[in-house]
């Protein structure tokens, strides 16, 4: 049951993405152009997307717990550092590169682009690259 | 490429891509980052936090099917950018995204919607780069 929900939910999101236009790099790259081609659509996707998460999580949090899990678990550290920075800084190079961000991509995925698996391999390739970075500063923090 | 300018469709796109964030937060507590939950396949390591996330990719991923059955169209998906440059942005937004802890979808719907700190700085800074990077790419080096 969980399962299904939890399928149901990404559904959901995925629709949104998909109608939103959030799943096309020519519009996502046109939203950034604003000195070109300006697009100032996906400004709707993101105050549709906050509008809907502001309210509803805060009615969702008057519960004690959420429906299929014991308690809510919500980030809660407050650090601000390189890594956050300098992560969220390369992250928005990456996404002005290729236009997709994985939360586009993942539903994209559904359309059958071999573009959408290249990235997804790519963003992968990203995660793998980090953990060995991390492995090797660790290393010689160690020594 | 121009793309026309849709605020009903981003509009709406964005509350269905808010629903599903909240659904998310209402049945399991958690919060919806497109990274964290990718990257939670990728390594595997945590069999108990698998079985949703791989759930909620399958539901994400039927989105353009479920779509195309209720509509007769696909929604659109146009690269306009090499093959190279989606590898090269996908590893740079893995790396990127998993450093910084959270993309457009967990920082940027889900983390601004909490007013968490962390998210006030990662998505300005990400929205900052993307952009000199569009316009780098697109006006100074004319890609």
């Amino acid at each position: 049951m969980k399962l299904l929900y939890a399928l149901f939910t990404g559904l959901v999101f995925g629709v949104g993405i998909a109608v939103s236009g959030m799943m096309d790099p020519a519009k996502v790259l046109n939203f950034f152009d604003v000195a070109g081609s300006w697009d100032p659509s996906l400004a709707f996707v993101m105050g549709g997307a906050l509008l809907v998460t502001f309210i509803g999580y805060r009615i969702v949090w008057r519960r004690d717990a959420p429906l299929f899990e014991g308690r809510f678990q919500v980030p809660t550290s407050t650090v601000l550092d390189g890594k956050l920075i300098g992560g969220s800084a390369l992250f928005g190079i990456g996404w002005g590169i290729a236009g997709f961000c994985p939360g586009a991509a993942i539903p994209a995925l559904g359309t059958g682009r071999w573009e959408v698996a290249l990235f997804l391999v790519s963003v992968a390739g990203g995660f793998v690259l980090r953990r060995i970075l991390s492995d090797l500063m660790n290393a010689q923090v160690a020594q | 490429m121009e793309t026309a300018f849709t605020p009903f469709a981003s509009f709406g796109g964005g509350l269905a891509i808010g629903l599903g964030a909240v659904l998310l937060m209402l049945g399991l507590g958690r919060i919806l980052g497109a990274t964290g939950i990718m990257s939670g396949l990728v390594f595997a390591e945590n069999r108990a936090e698998f079985g949703w996330r791989a759930a909620m990719v399958v539901g994400m991923i039927l989105a353009p099917g479920l779509i195309f059955a209720m509509t007769g169209t696909t929604p659109e998906v146009n690269v306009p950018v090499s093959p190279a440059m989606i590898a090269i942005g996908g590893v740079v937004v893995g790396l990127g995204a998993s450093l910084g802890s959270g993309c457009t979808s967990g920082h940027g719907v889900c983390g601004l919607s909490r007013l968490s700190v962390r998210s006030l700085v990662a998505v300005p800074t990400f929205m900052a780069t993307a952009a000199i990077t569009v316009f780098l790419i697109r006006h100074v080096f004319g890609g």
